[in-house]
């Protein structure tokens, strides 16, 4: 707390904000504003003077500065930061400010807004530019010192209105709410930013030069009514500027209001709450004159706020969860890799990253820890030109996502470990009916020369029933030799160097032996399944190098070490406390641990026909870094499932893999890591150990605020991964996301990224529900948005009653919750099997977003209309856009033709009274009468409507680990519950309607 | 008589009290050590896990000799722990072992907090009662003469 006055600010902020503006307006204090107060922490010492005399002389600013400048900033920034200072005095103040003459002692409230983050930015960027304007400070600051409060302007400046107000006369805010344009708006819907910034916004870039135009207009105040107040400036103005200027003001106005989403929605009377493209993540806007896009791609990284709050308090205040969704490893097209020297911090060993400080050619500031490191010469040296110059050049200082190839000091042992693959298939009868063994091994025989690695990589199948067949493969050989362990309570390895061979040196023999495998147990009628002794032989087999084991399990293990008991009853699938989602044995956390700790990760593709207990088995995979594939009722007469499971396969074989990684977080001082969610072990506060990790997996950060971030404008966090390449070299990749830190209720709801905290939220119920109850995990869900709309009505007046407001940054929210109740992972009612809900619950924990996204609420589009819908090119394709359509009956005609995203398919529902021109067009059928029940394939035709579908098709399989396979479906086919069961907003047995759900929110947050 | 059963509960209590104060020290150690990234959870876990059981079967193993020799009070003051014993015991997460901590769930900041600060309550209330166990050791031999 460097600063006690403001201290005191936030700590008397009224616990409702609600009160009308005008009644807590005080001309002369710039704190007594409930909202804004809480920003002036920051800049407190320097603009409390500002309204109380407008005019100190100039000497008397420039002094100040220094004494309460902030000892976190580095005293280098002293010279440059005067730069700046020059910036607010001149052109902004002429030139904007046209009423300034006027005689009203207004401080150029605009020209703050926009003139703080560059002051801010000093220390960041280089001083150079900023020495140029030191002149015109001197000389501009004379008239108008109030600017001087500039320097220490917060990133989030809604104070910038207060100090507007500060110098209107009281009365403009007593406006009836009728001299607002919009009749229907009434005063706190208009909360955005008054007129006149805007505008000035806009001419400001050209009128200040060094102004960099990418600067975003950040912050505008979140509750003073803009309106009155501009009608006032046209009172004043008349001769300034022309009355149809402030009209074309007005409805930018009303645009940027919507733009910065501060209006509210009244939830309950809008009906088309989801908008008709894909929803953006909420712009992030830096407090430096950093571009937006330096920042990491929101495909890797996001945050569910995009402002963070400046204390716990104020996270608590505003009913959100504080966490990160991260997608570390994720294939990226363009990514950096950096061969020279890796320049970290000396104390927290954080990557140096766009957002440090430079504070002179020799020495950064780390933004995770704040020491000042030096830079080392080679960082400096710039190969192209062999000179030595400046670090803004580096690909590390432009990027956010780099990979730095590591030297040995990051190398666990010498070599590093080459690919190991091991199979484990399960042989038993219930396997043989499934005939999966002939998908598997066929994908493996078409991709075992595409499976990533370098000449090391090595290879073993291991199949099991009642007793564990070993494979020789020996180069000596002709056939493959199988050698049956029948002995399975104590597990040995007969010739472990014969087992798992060099994939180059036995290429042949491997090919005989996949060739051969699913004809020699097709009809095995052994219905043991001693999936732990094969695990533990697997285990030694992989221990001297690391490496991944790949189960593919269709019954419940019953033989030997780990055999389980069905525990499922079908009576309790539709309860409400479904029992047994927990694991009945350690044995297979245990095994996953020691896996970890041998470098090994163990893959569960689970093609059951009946109860698994995929709650115990799931923990090989979860505490080991692996992934879960689950196709439910698997049979190999089922095309849909053997397509599935193929490109499942496909995907899994030949997606770039990581050995020996861990990956560590670290974020700036102040905020630390909770909870950790997603397939790993934890190894200490901030570190994951990840034998494997794959480009598939996401996972999940809960963070917590220890201590107060007032003194910062910004917070960062990062994250690293350093894993070996299946080439075999040594690889860090970093991210680091950057996010401005705000001190208002409001600004942290209206930057809050809506699906990111769905997203977080799910993976905190998986966990409420596998430590408490179900039932527990759904109440939450419904208090989490109840507690947030309340927070939201308190910072709203004058709503209406019988209304539920949300910002627009969460309007989304409530349908997102709806979803999740009726996830197959928490819903009740409807009879749901225990391993799907259990595989639901792993999704939850390890999808990256956008995935998990599709798994809540997938994507519903016409086909019908795609001729009329706009198309955009994508790759050489024209991709048609329509609109995306709510997940509700109502929604569908009889007559059309629809296309639902899911995470792992695609859906396409053909109703019954689609026309034949549609059909004949989409499927080649004469009509909807002469196709058949299901369709796996979509017959790829030259009509224009099929070339369109078929483009969306591949857009949208884009976003995805592998193509979807996709299935289409009549009306009357027995499938089509697949479809509808996903049209949640729609009341069923599962609960209720969305209206419905949001009359109840609407109760409670009424009584509360 | 040289002295009473209660003396000699009393005295028990003390010997098994001053263990008890060692695991609590050691508890407490173990568990900043987690915080500070010393140790690998699961060195951490198999080393604590073993000292559980004996912790709480020398608590109760005093207790019942003060049941038995009819010091109620001090009974009485050892009962809510007693029972958070039992319970905590019952409430373990599945493992094969013995013990309580679980390596994959002991870095959540909630658990590590919460067994921080039980390591501390418990600390405390052992030396407490180290010396309520001295004076009632005291008193009992004194009444006995």
């Amino acid at each position: 707390m460097t600063q006690p006055p403001l201290a005191t600010n936030t700590s008397t902020q009224p616990p409702s904000q609600s009160a009308p503006v005008s009644s807590n307006y005080q001309p002369t204090s710039t704190s007594s504003y409930p909202f804004t107060s809480g920003n002036n922490l920051i800049q407190a010492p320097l603009n409390t003077n500002t309204p109380l005399k407008p005019l100190p002389p100039v000497t008397n600013s420039f002094v100040q500065q220094p004494a309460t400048y902030n000892p976190i900033r580095p005293p280098v920034s002293n010279n440059s930061f005067q730069g700046p200072i020059s910036n607010n005095f001149q052109p902004p103040y002429s030139v904007n400010n046209f009423q300034a003459p006027g005689g009203i002692n207004r401080p150029p409230v605009p020209t703050n807004s926009f003139q703080a983050p560059l002051a801010k930015s000093v220390p960041l960027r280089p001083p150079a530019s900023s020495y140029s304007f030191q002149a015109p400070a001197s000389a501009n600051g004379i008239q108008s010192p109030p600017v001087t409060t500039a320097p220490t302007l917060p990133p989030l400046s809604s104070s910038v209105p207060q100090q507007q107000n500060a110098s209107y006369p009281q009365q403009t805010f007593r406006m009836p709410p009728g001299a607002y344009s919009q009749p229907n708006k009434h005063v706190p819907l208009n909360n955005g930013m008054p007129p006149m910034p805007a505008s000035n916004q806009y001419q400001q870039p050209s009128s200040i030069p060094p102004l960099p135009n990418n600067q975003p207009p950040i912050g505008y105040p979140s509750k003073q009514p803009g309106y009155p107040t501009n009608t006032n400036y046209m009172s004043q103005q008349a001769g300034y500027q022309q009355t149809l200027d402030q009209f074309s003001n007005l409805s930018v106005n009303q645009g940027m209001n919507k733009m910065w989403g501060y209006e509210p929605h009244d939830l309950l009377n809008i009906r088309d709450i989801l908008p008709s493209t894909k929803i953006e993540p909420p712009p992030i806007r830096l407090p430096q004159n950093l571009p937006e896009s330096i920042n990491c791609s929101r495909d890797l990284f996001r945050c569910t706020l995009t402002k963070i709050p400046e204390t716990k308090s104020l996270l608590d205040k505003s009913r959100l969860p504080l966490g990160l969704l991260i997608h570390p490893f994720k294939d990226i097209n363009n990514l950096k890799v950096i061969k020279t020297t890796i320049v970290r911090c000396r104390q927290c060993r954080t990557y140096i990253n766009p957002f440090v400080q430079f504070l002179d050619s020799k020495q950064w500031k780390c933004n995770i820890c704040f020491r000042t490191n030096e830079i080392p010469e080679q960082f400096l040296y710039d190969r192209n030109t062999e000179m030595f110059g400046d670090p803004y050049r580096r690909p590390e200082i432009q990027s956010a996502t780099v990979e730095y190839l590591a030297t040995s000091d990051y190398t666990v042992r010498d070599p590093p470990q080459p690919a190991m693959y091991l199979f484990l298939l399960d042989v038993s009868q219930i396997a043989a009916q499934s005939g999966y063994l002939y998908t598997v091994c066929e994908v493996l025989l078409n991709q075992l020369k595409s499976l990533p690695g370098d000449r090391r990589t090595s290879v073993a199948v291991i199949t099991y029933d009642s007793a564990v067949h070993f494979y020789s493969l020996a180069e000596g050989q002709t056939q493959p030799a199988q050698i049956i362990l029948t002995d399975i309570e104590d597990v040995f390895l007969p010739s472990p160097e014969n087992i798992l061979v060099n994939l180059s040196e036995c290429y042949d023999m491997i090919v005989d032996l996949l060739k051969q495998l699913p004809d020699k147990f097709k009809d095995n009628l052994d219905s043991g399944s001693a999936l732990g002794p094969a695990l533990q032989a697997a285990f030694k087999l992989l221990q001297p190098t690391g490496g991944r084991i790949t189960i593919f399990q269709t019954c419940l293990p019953n033989r030997g070490p780990g055999a389980l008991e069905s525990r499922e009853n079908p009576n309790q699938r539709s309860n409400d406390e479904p029992p047994h989602m927990n694991p009945a044995t350690d044995f297979y956390k245990k095994i996953a641990l020691e896996c970890t700790s041998f470098y090994i990760a163990v893959d569960l593709f689970i093609l059951n026909s009946q109860y698994v207990d995929l709650a115990t088995l799931s923990g090989v995979a979860k505490h080991s870094s692996g992934c879960i594939h689950h196709i439910p009722l698997y049979s190999g007469k089922n095309m849909s499932h053997v397509y599935q499971l193929d490109r499942m396969f496909s995907r899994y074989l030949t997606r770039k893999i990581g050995f020996e990684s861990v990956m560590r977080i670290r974020c700036t001082k102040g905020m630390s890591i909770h909870t950790f969610h997603g397939n790993f072990f934890v190894r200490s506060t901030d570190l994951l150990a990840l034998p494997n990790v794959n480009p598939d997996a996401g996972y999940g950060i809960q963070i917590s605020i220890d201590e107060s971030l007032t003194h910062i404008q910004y917070g960062c966090f990062q994250v690293a991964v350093l894993y070996t390449s299946s080439k075999g070299d040594r690889r860090i990749r970093v991210h680091t996301l950057c996010l401005p830190v705000v001190s208002n209720v409001n600004d942290v709801l209206v930057g809050a990224d809506q699906q990111c905290i769905a997203g977080l939220l799910a993976k905190m119920a998986v966990d409420r529900s596998l430590q408490h109850s179900l039932s527990d995990a759904r109440e939450a869900f419904l208090n989490v948005i109840c507690d947030v709309l309340t927070t939201y009505k308190m910072t709203q007046t004058g709503h209406l009653t019988g209304s539920l407001l949300a910002p627009s940054s969460l309007k989304l929210l409530p349908l997102y919750i709806l979803a999740l109740l009726k996830h197959p992972a928490f819903r009740i009612g409807q009879s749901t099997r225990l391993d799907d809900r259990l595989y639901a619950m792993t999704e939850m924990k390890c999808l990256p977003l956008n995935s998990l996204l599709l798994s809540i609420y997938p994507e519903l589009y016409p086909l019908h209309t795609l001729d009329q819908d706009p198309t955009f090119e994508w790759s050489e394709l024209l991709v048609p856009s329509p609109r995306i359509l709510q997940l509700s009956a109502e929604r569908l005609q009889a007559t059309g033709t629809y296309l639902l995203n899911l995470p792992d398919t695609i859906l396409i529902l053909v109703r019954h009274g689609t026309p034949p021109a549609v059909c004949s067009a989409l499927f080649g059928f004469q009509s909807v009468a002469q196709m058949p029940e299901n369709l796996y394939e979509l017959p790829q035709l030259e009509t224009p409507l099929s070339v369109k579908l078929n483009a969306l098709i591949a857009y949208l399989n884009d976003d995805k680990a592998y193509v979807s396979p996709v299935k289409v479906m009549k009306d009357s086919s027995p499938d089509r519950m697949e479809f509808y069961d996903k049209l949640i907003e729609d009341k069923n047995s599962g609960g209720m309607s969305y209206y419905e759900f949001l009359q109840r929110i609407r109760e409670q947050v009424k009584n509360s | 008589m040289v002295f009473s059963f209660a003396a000699f509960s009393y005295i028990v209590a003390l010997i098994l009290d001053a263990f008890l104060i060692f695991f609590a020290i050691f508890h407490v150690i173990a568990f900043d050590e987690l915080k500070v990234d010393y140790k690998n959870p699961i060195d951490q876990c198999n080393s604590l896990n073993p000292l559980v059981l004996p912790e709480y079967l020398a608590h109760a193993l005093f207790n019942l000799l003060f049941l038995l020799c009819g010091e109620i009070v001090s009974f009485i003051i050892n009962l809510p722990l007693l029972i958070y014993h039992i319970n905590r015991y019952r409430n373990r997460p599945v493992m094969s072992g013995y013990g309580l901590y679980d390596p994959t769930s002991i870095m959540n900041a909630d658990t590590l907090n919460k067994c921080q600060r039980e390591g501390w309550i418990k600390l405390a209330f052992y030396l407490l009662s180290f010396f309520y166990y001295l004076y009632g050791m005291i008193s009992s031999l004194i009444e006995s003469h």
